[in-house]
């Protein structure tokens, strides 16, 4: 059975509050069968927005929202069988955790056996078997979300929408609970759209990502993609750490192009730059430059280490290179050989090709 | 290591719990004087005052202290047949004393509001004492019996020996339209004397619906207070507050001025010709200006519990509940509803304590078959002065509020109200 690759559509979605100022423009997004997309993206993107407008609580302004070949917009939200897991869980305060879960199968009519069975299942699902009878205000963060998660998965729809499910748990629970919902979702294959505006969570459980900023979609892609080669330098900057250099292009050929920085020069992937003259941000990830490089690089530099931060796995150092007082490395805890001393001048070495020379800020 | 036994002693040497005791002592000292003048206060504005309602509301030691060694014979009398002649002697020495204090006559008004025809027969007997025609070395009982018939009735006799308790219920009694009759049973007034038995029912009918009424008009206000954005919300609440900053008389006033005959209500009705202009309906001194006017002034007594408990319950549980299949009003009754029923509560038990002791609103628009219980026991204060009538109506007042309380309790739960 091959996959529906246009399960969920936005359609030149456009969405505004006020008739003034755009949320959410020019929205085009395909979401397959059974795929974990994320929406990531700062506050004010417009990423709840669009889950707003997919779960029937906020219409598009202009545009279409389909829905398996169906278009949504006039189908009010209880009628669309899209589960929802709410940021502060929204379990019903005066009904028990087994009363939270029967609720979308009562109003859909489900006979008495059958309900216990779903919720029967739903509940072992997140392991939380045993907790029928218990008030939501008798559990734990973590087991309040999970019985959010069942309660959103209990009567099988299409699609479930989490909208930073996982926002108000700290973080040893929120890293486990990533894992369980990913699990979830790779077992039953269920469509889900998440929404966060923490990257870690976004890069360990989804297919794709799909970055927002500005009401736009930045960049759609799959984590690895997303980290290693960003198309602009929002997204380089908004994804994983960076380093940065502001500069002209003077020369550029196929893979390679020479950047003039304000005091010095160095070679870079052109990405998003075309001819000489153009202005582009250059953007390093801190662990693609060495210190004392063994192999050859094409870019090789000397910098005084401006401080160095103790991280138990790894040391960061900050150096001042070519101008830029915020260059951070990455040294792995392994190398004890270096002499990371305050002051010390260091030389520093990357190929071409992770500095991506980018749109300038 | 240490035995039970041993105590628990602090670095210095000196046992814990003393050291704990001496260390909070001063804490409590000091949140004791915090309190201390709302306390006072309070017995003294509250407290004492109740009390006193309740003393005054049972007293019957009028009558107890003109009698007293008549009562002190009369304790070993079994009431069945006349008196003892030592009865009748120190009901004469206590008489004496009463008729040189000239405190006789209230005697006889009081016997003869437990028993008809003592007047005449108590003014018999002062006269032949005024005129000194007993003779204290015969028998006083045989000379008394002369007086009038009546004292040889041995039932003017157990009337007497009926007052002698210096507590009363008479006055509760009397609230029910009830007496004690003279076999000592609780019996019925006749029956176009029954005013305060109609006068309880309707108050408490009219305090039911005027809450009823604030509910179903505070209810949507509420809602609206709650979701409404700031802005306009707190332009609704000032609306909602505003009677409480104008006087109750001029509020009361203007229903008056909206409500009459020839008001302004009427004058719409006649323009946009529902009703004729000779056939103005009355919506006023009678039960509809009442609960009109009540349901207006007591209604933020609702909407603000109400307020206070909607505003905690987050949105995202109706859209949870809309967005797992319910209907808006599925989502509403199943979800929202249940959660403000500590608003509920604490709203109808506020409304209707307050309308069940209202007491200007009615007095003023109501007319005569407006008029509450409140404005009856006001009546006994003011015009009759029979306060301890006026007390005993009170406290009944009092007691029916503590027992919707108490039934409140046990059907939701006091826990369960939330006024803020």
């Amino acid at each position: 059975m091959s996959k529906n690759t246009e399960f969920v559509k936005f359609d030149k979605v456009d969405k505004s509050y006020d008739g003034k100022v755009l949320v959410v423009k020019d929205l085009n997004l395909n979401i397959s069968e059974g795929e974990f997309i994320t929406m990531l993206g700062p506050s004010g993107s417009g990423k709840t927005t669009c889950l707003m407008m997919l779960a029937g609580f906020e219409t598009p302004t202009n545009g279409e929202i389909y829905l398996d070949s169906n278009p949504i917009s006039n189908i009010p939200p209880h009628k669309r069988g899209i589960g929802m897991v709410f940021q502060n869980y929204a379990l019903f305060p005066h009904m028990t955790v087994y009363e939270n879960l029967a609720f979308p199968l009562r109003v859909r009519k489900v006979q008495k056996d059958e309900i216990d069975k779903k919720v029967d299942k739903a509940l072992s699902m997140v392991s939380l078997s045993g907790f029928e009878s218990r008030m939501p205000a008798q559990l734990s963060g973590g087991q309040q979300q999970r019985v959010a998660v069942a309660r959103a998965l209990v009567f099988d729809p299409a699609v479930v929408l989490m909208d930073e499910p996982l926002g108000a748990l700290d973080k040893n629970l929120r890293e486990s609970m990533q894992y369980e919902i990913k699990h979830i979702h790779e077992n039953i294959g269920v469509t889900v759209v998440y929404v966060t505006h923490d990257q870690g969570e976004a890069l360990t459980m989804s297919n794709r990502i799909a970055v927002f900023n500005d009401g736009k979609v930045q960049q759609l892609s799959s984590p690895d993609k997303l980290y290693e080669e960003p198309v602009n330098s929002f997204v380089a900057e908004f994804i994983g750490e960076n380093n940065t250099f502001g500069g002209e292009v003077t020369d550029i050929s196929k893979d390679v192009c020479k950047v003039k920085l304000q005091n010095g020069e160095i070679l870079a992937n052109p990405i998003s730059v075309n001819s000489k003259g153009d202005k582009t941000t250059v953007s390093i990830r801190p662990e693609r430059a060495l210190i004392n490089p063994k192999d050859k690089m094409d870019n090789n530099q000397t910098g005084k280490i401006e401080e160095v931060i103790y991280h138990g796995d790894h040391t960061r150092v900050r150096l001042d290179l070519l101008g830029n007082k915020e260059f951070i490395l990455k040294v792995p805890n392994s190398s004890n050989e270096l002499d990371l001393k305050l002051g010390n001048e260091i030389k520093v070495g990357w190929n071409s090709q992770d500095a991506r020379a980018l749109d300038p800020k | 290591m240490s035995s039970e036994t041993k105590q628990i002693l602090t670095t210095d040497g000196i046992p814990l719990e003393i050291s704990l005791k001496k260390a909070e002592r001063k804490n409590k000292i000091k949140a004791f004087l915090l309190v201390a003048p709302l306390l006072l206060f309070l017995i003294i504005t509250y407290i004492f005052p109740i009390g006193e309602m309740f003393t005054r509301s049972i007293d019957d030691k009028m009558i107890t202290n003109m009698l007293p060694k008549t009562f002190k014979s009369m304790e070993t009398w079994d009431g069945k047949e006349l008196p003892s002649e030592e009865v009748f002697a120190s009901f004469l020495s206590d008489f004496k004393i009463l008729v040189e204090k000239k405190e006789h006559g209230k005697l006889a008004q009081r016997l003869n509001k437990e028993k008809n025809g003592f007047n005449t027969i108590t003014k018999k007997l002062f006269r032949q004492v005024k005129r000194n025609k007993i003779d204290e070395t015969q028998s006083i009982k045989e000379q008394i019996m002369k007086v009038h018939k009546r004292w040889r009735n041995v039932e003017y006799w157990q009337a007497i020996k009926r007052t002698a308790p210096p507590y009363t219920s008479a006055k509760y009694l009397k609230a029910m339209d009830m007496y004690l009759n003279e076999d000592n049973k609780i019996t019925q007034v006749s029956e176009d004397r029954r005013i305060h038995r109609i006068l309880w029912l309707r108050t408490v009918e009219v305090a039911f619906f005027v809450t009823v009424f604030c509910f179903l008009m505070g209810y949507p206000i509420a809602h609206l207070l709650a979701t409404l954005p700031m802005k306009y919300s707190n332009l609704l609440m000032i609306c909602v507050l505003l009677p409480f900053w104008t006087s109750l008389l001029v509020r009361t006033a203007s229903w008056m001025i909206l409500l009459q005959q020839q008001g302004v209500v009427n004058d719409f009705f006649v323009m946009i010709g529902i009703v004729a202009d000779d056939n103005r309906p009355e919506m006023m001194y009678n039960k509809v200006g009442t609960y009109v006017a009540m349901t207006q002034i007591l209604l933020p007594f609702m909407v603000l519990p109400l307020y206070s408990v909607m505003k905690t319950i987050s949105p995202s549980l109706m859209r949870a509940g809309k967005s797992l299949g319910g209907t808006p009003f599925v989502a509403f009754w199943k979800v929202y509803f249940p959660l403000t029923i500590p608003g509920i509560g604490a709203g109808c038990l506020l409304v209707f304590i307050l309308a069940i002791g209202y007491y200007i609103t009615p007095a003023l628009v109501g007319g005569a078959s407006g008029t509450l219980i409140s404005n009856q026991i006001a009546y006994h204060m003011k015009t009759t002065l029979d306060w301890s009538f006026a007390s005993a109506m009170g406290l009944m007042l009092l007691g029916g509020v503590l027992v919707i309380y108490w039934l409140y309790n046990k059907l939701v739960g006091v826990d369960n109200i939330k006024l803020g």
